[in-house]
This record gives structure tokens, C-alpha cells and sequence, in this order.
């Protein structure tokens, strides 16, 4: 056999997430020597690298058809990767910059923060792009075991460190599951190869027929943890409300979307060929009712809660559901390439709302070390207008009123349930969006109805920053969604070329 | 020289049945460190699978995806044991069913 030469590794398109991970290692060296005064250069840094790259990364669209592999196929390039480079890229900009000031304020101003978030970020990335079961595996535990750690940034505070106790504990017990079901689908199939699967799939090669379905549903279940699908999200809510408020925020987007694009890769690449009834592929119905359960429990129990972090970790897992009714319709094949678009523009839509929300409650939380409350949005719109009105739009969004992005991945999502032949789900989705105005609404109207004690906090200028940037996000992809969708529906997975 | 014909069903029954013990003992034991055993083990039962099938298809990528999970599973040792350690300092106790301060 002959060695492969530098060329045939194609680094170059690599670059958005070895290059994250590399410059983690800059940044994580650089800040041991940062003085107190000068740890500014931490997130100067950060943000340096990520915008650079992010611009890096727009020129990967379209590549030709030569370099959409790396490492002899483990690293697909294809456009699915670069959309989900840049909702990756654009979620640890907000991470970054909504924890600046607060991990000062409440003395967690540890430099670990950034290199971990960026690490976590490259994990992320490599999901999407994974071409090889093995690389899905490293890439799932890249993006997992820095955010165990960060969850428990804030020791000795008890309920930091309990969250990043379950979250490592049930986390571990999804890779388990998850390199599980690699192992029988492996031995199935004779491959770990994503194309390679497909086609032994395809063509009937397979050693088991029960061997591969155990497999896929093992991995469908290690993958449903990190999305926080229905009945694999026990631990989101704990883990939510415990974490330090701005790795929350970060978490609730950066693992759902590693999740996500690593669902979609195996499900999408490798398993379409999996018997069901009909055209459709045998998972279709699975996750179908895993989108809906999801749905559904997600948005009922949010109703009773009070705790901000934890309401919005139901509603995270609300959102999962959504994004599950769009994998579900990617099983038919007519449909496939819209759900899969259609997917992706949630994520980015759902990236800028949560990130949005969440650098909100990090500004009105309290230095004390408790969690922020519904009524501590009482009559926020005295005392900081732009901060409500932000949050409004936000919660709006969530909640599928125009005009703002939420409203127009939900549609796409909807259709692409509805062509998929799945018109009940759709239902399901329209009727529990309908809940969801119920709790997402009890914050406007406790911040422009209810009266407040009236106390303007200090002014924090990073996290107002990046509130009017997630919020400028939620608003142009409200209005202007055809800009995106665009980018999006190139990205659909040219999978079956091998 | 061909390797000797494998009787692989052996191989996937044995690492069911331990994958199974560890899943079982995640659920029921309550010592943290027992937990991330129990784990350990269900990652250990896929690694038997994986090597398994590599010998059964006289492959390497199965025993070198072996390396990937053990090397990942040293990682999630070193994180693991450090939250543990972190926790037991500030409760004296690493009981899971005494984390219970996060609930509705």
C-alpha cells in the first residue's frame, strides 16, 4: 500500500476545525502567562480566531468535487460541513463574548474557559464533517468532555459542580452507548466508512440484519443524549439550571448542533438504506415518534417552571423536537434534501434566538450565586427598554411569531413534515408551538406589565454587544431568510456518490 | 495464511452480556466511582466487540477504532475523576443519590 502524500490529506479544508483545536492550545498557552490586568488578551484572542476562521470558512462552499475529502475520506468538505462550520463559528462568538464580563463579576474569571469553549467548538465542526464512524466517536467526546468541565467552572458552588457530575456521568453513559452501537454496526456492515456502510447496506452485504438494527438504535440513542431527545433528557433541565449561566447559554446550541450534524451524517450518509415500509427508511417512524414525544414533554413541563436556566433547558428540549420532526422527514427520500436545509436553517435560526436569550438572563442575574427568576423580568422594560425589547423578540421568536427567524425555520420544518407524508406530526408541532406561547410569552408580559423594583443594574458592554447581535441575527433571518436558506439548501449531503 | 474460521456470535453474546451488566450497573449502583466503573465496562464489552469483528473480518479498522475508544476513555478517566474529587472536597460524600439540590 502506498503512503498517502501531504496533498492526498487535503489539510487545507480541514482548517475551520484543526485549526480551532490548535489555536485553543495558542490560546491556553498564552493565558498562563496573562497577568490579572491583562486577561482581556483571553477573549481578544478568542474572538480573533474565531472570526478569522469564520471567514476562512466562507470560501469552502462549494468546493470542487476533488477536495470535499480530507485524511483519505475520515473528513468530508462538502458544503453540509461549512454550514455547519459557520453555525459552530457563530455560536462560540456568543459564547465567548456573553462570558467575558460574567465569569469576572462572579470570580470564575478562570482563562480555562476559552480554550475549552474553542475545543468543544472543533468538536462540533468535526461532527459534521465526519466521514468515518471512529471520527464521529473522538469528535462526540472533543465536544463533550470540555463542556463537563466547564459546566463545573463555578466550584465550590454546589449545584455547579453537582451539574457537571450528572452531565459527565449520563454523558459517559451515552458514548457507551454510542460506541456500542459503532461496534455492531461495524461488525454488520465490515466498515466504519459512512459510503462505505451505504453501499454494502444497499447492496444486501451485510453479516446481520438484526446486528445493524441494534446498532443504528444504539447509536440513536447515544446521539438522542446530546440532543436531549425524549426520554434521553433527564439530565438537561439539572444540568442546565446548575452550569454557570454563560456555558449554558453556549451549551444549549454547541452540543444540540454537534448532535445534530452528527445524527443527520449517520442517518443521512450511511443508513438510508436500512428496510422500512415503502420508499421511506426503516428509522423514519422511530424518530418520528422520538420528535414528537420530545415536542411534546418539552413544551408541557416548561409551563411550570419558574427558574429561567431551567425553563429554558425544557425549552431546549422542545427545539430538539423540532429539529428531529425535519430528521424524520429526511427518511423519505422525494423529501430528503429540504429536511435536511430545512434542519440547518432551524439550528442557525435557533443559534442566534437561544444565544440571544440566554446573554439576556446572564445580564439581569444576580451576582449571588442564585439563579435568575421569571419575576426577575418584572417590569424590565422600565428600567432597560433595549434589553427587553431584545428579549422580547427572542421569546417571540422561540415561540414562532413573526417577524423572526424562529418563525421561518419552523415553517420550513412544517413542510417538510407535511411532504414527508407525516401531516400528524406537523400537527403535533403546530399545536405544541401554541403551548409554548404560553410560557415564552409569561416573560414579556412580566417585563412590559409587571411592575419592578426599579433598579437600573450596571451597563455590561460585551454582553450588550452581543445581545443586539444575536437579536440583528433573529430579525434579518426573520425577514430575509431567502439570504440563508440559499446557503442552506446547497448543504444538503451529497451522500451517495461515495 | 489464512487466520482460523472465528465463531463471532460467541464473541457479540459474551460482549452483550457485559455491556449489559455495565448498563444494569450505571442504573443501579450509587458510589459515583462504581458509576464510571460500570461505564468503563460497557465501553470495554464494545472494545470485545470491535476487536471481535476485526479479527472476523481480518481488518484493521476495528482494533484501531479499539485504540480510539481506549485513549478517549483515559480522557473521560482523568475529567471524571477530577469532578469526583472536586465534589467529594466540598461534600464529603460522592452518593448520587444525595446530588439532589437541582430539582423543580
Amino acid at each position: 500500500m502506498e503512503l498517502p502524500t501531504l496533498q492526498d490529506l487535503n489539510l487545507a479544508v480541514t482548517l475551520p476545525s484543526m485549526g480551532l483545536a490548535l489555536w485553543a492550545c495558542v490560546v491556553l498557552a498564552v493565558g498562563l502567562f496573562l497577568p490579572e490586568r491583562r486577561r482581556h488578551w483571553n477573549l481578544v484572542l478568542s474572538l480573533g480566531g474565531i472570526v478569522a476562521l469564520f471567514l476562512y470558512n466562507l470560501t469552502l462552499f462549494d468546493l470542487p468535487a476533488d477536495r470535499q475529502s480530507a485524511f483519505l475520506g475520515m473528513y468530508r468538505a462538502d458544503n453540509f460541513t461549512a454550514f455547519v462550520n459557520l453555525i459552530a463559528l457563530v455560536t462560540a462568538f456568543f459564547g465567548v463574548l456573553m462570558a467575558y464580563e460574567y465569569l469576572k463579576r462572579t470570580h470564575i474569571d478562570r482563562g480555562e474557559y476559552y480554550p475549552l469553549l474553542l475545543i468543544s467548538t472543533s468538536g462540533a465542526m468535526l461532527m459534521g464533517a465526519s466521514g468515518d464512524l471512529a471520527v464521529l466517536f473522538v469528535a462526540l467526546e472533543l465536544l463533550s468532555i470540555p463542556l463537563y468541565i466547564m459546566s463545573g467552572l463555578r466550584r465550590p458552588n454546589a449545584a455547579s459542580e453537582e451539574s457537571a457530575l450528572k452531565y459527565f456521568l449520563l454523558g459517559a453513559f451515552s458514548s457507551a452507548f454510542l460506541v456500542y452501537g459503532v461496534a455492531l454496526v461495524y461488525g454488520a456492515a465490515g466498515s466504519t466508512d459512512l459510503s462505505e456502510i451505504f453501499h454494502r447496506v444497499n447492496a444486501g452485504l451485510i453479516l446481520d440484519q438484526g446486528l445493524l438494527l441494534a446498532g443504528a438504535g444504539l447509536m440513536l440513542v447515544g446521539l438522542g443524549f446530546k440532543v436531549a431527545a425524549v426520554p434521553f433528557h433527564m439530565w438537561t433541565p439539572d444540568v442546565y439550571q446548575g452550569a454557570p449561566t454563560a456555558v449554558t447559554g453556549y451549551m444549549s446550541v454547541g452540543a444540540k448542533l454537534g448532535g445534530f450534524a452528527g445524527l443527520l451524517r449517520v442517518f443521512i450518509v450511511a443508513l438510508p438504506a436500512v428496510s422500512g415500509a415503502g420508499d421511506a427508511t426503516g428509522w423514519q417512524d422511530t424518530i418520528a415518534l422520538i420528535a414528537a414525544l420530545t415536542m411534546i414533554l418539552g413544551n408541557v413541563v416548561a409551563i411550570a417552571q419558574r427558574d429561567v436556566k431551567r425553563m429554558l433547558g425544557y425549552s431546549s428540549i422542545a427545539h430538539a423536537g423540532y429539529i428531529l420532526m425535519g430528521a424524520a422527514a429526511a427518511g423519505s427520500p422525494d423529501v430528503r434534501d429540504f429536511a435536511v436545509s430545512a434542519s440547518l436553517f432551524y439550528l442557525l435560526a435557533y443559534a442566534f434566538t437561544n444565544l440571544g436569550a440566554f446573554a439576556v438572563t446572564v445580564a439581569i442575574e444576580k451576582d449571588d450565586a442564585t439563579n435568575p427568576q421569571l419575576d426577575d423580568f418584572n417590569g424590565l422594560s422600565k428600567t432597560r427598554p433595549v434589553l427587553a425589547l431584545a428579549m422580547a423578540l427572542f421569546m417571540l421568536s422561540l415561540t414562532g411569531i413573526p417577524p423572526t427567524a424562529g418563525v421561518v425555520g419552523k415553517f420550513f420544518l412544517f413542510q417538510a413534515a407535511v411532504n414527508a407524508g407525516m401531516v400528524w406530526l406537523a400537527l403535533i408541532g403546530v399545536i405544541t408551538s401554541v403551548v409554548s406561547a404560553f410560557y415564552y410569552l409569561r416573560i414579556v408580559v412580566n417585563m412590559y406589565l409587571r411592575e419592578g423594583p426599579g433598579e437600573a443594574q450596571a451597563q455590561r458592554s460585551f454582553l450588550g454587544v452581543a445581545v443586539g447581535l444575536a437579536a440583528v441575527g433573529t430579525f434579518v433571518l426573520g425577514v430575509a431568510p431567502v439570504l440563508f436558506l440559499d446557503l442552506a439548501q446547497r448543504a444538503v449531503l451529497v451522500a451517495l456518490g461515495g | 495464511m489464512e487466520p482460523a474460521p472465528l465463531n463471532i456470535s460467541a464473541y457479540v453474546v459474551l460482549s452483550a452480556i457485559l455491556f449489559a451488566m455495565g448498563a444494569l450497573g450505571v442504573l443501579i449502583r450509587r458510589n459515583a466511582i462504581l458509576v464510571f466503573m460500570s461505564v468503563e465496562l460497557m465501553l470495554n464489552a464494545a472494545n470485545l466487540a470491535l476487536i471481535a469483528f476485526a479479527r472476523f473480518y481480518n481488518q484493521m479498522d476495528g482494533q484501531i477504532l479499539v485504540f480510539f475508544v481506549m485513549t478517549v476513555a483515559a480522557a473521560e478517566v482523568a475529567v471524571g475523576l477530577a469532578l469526583i474529587v472536586v465534589i467529594f472536597r466540598t461534600r464529603r460524600s460522592i452518593n448520587i443519590d444525595e446530588l439532589s439540590r437541582l430539582k423543580d
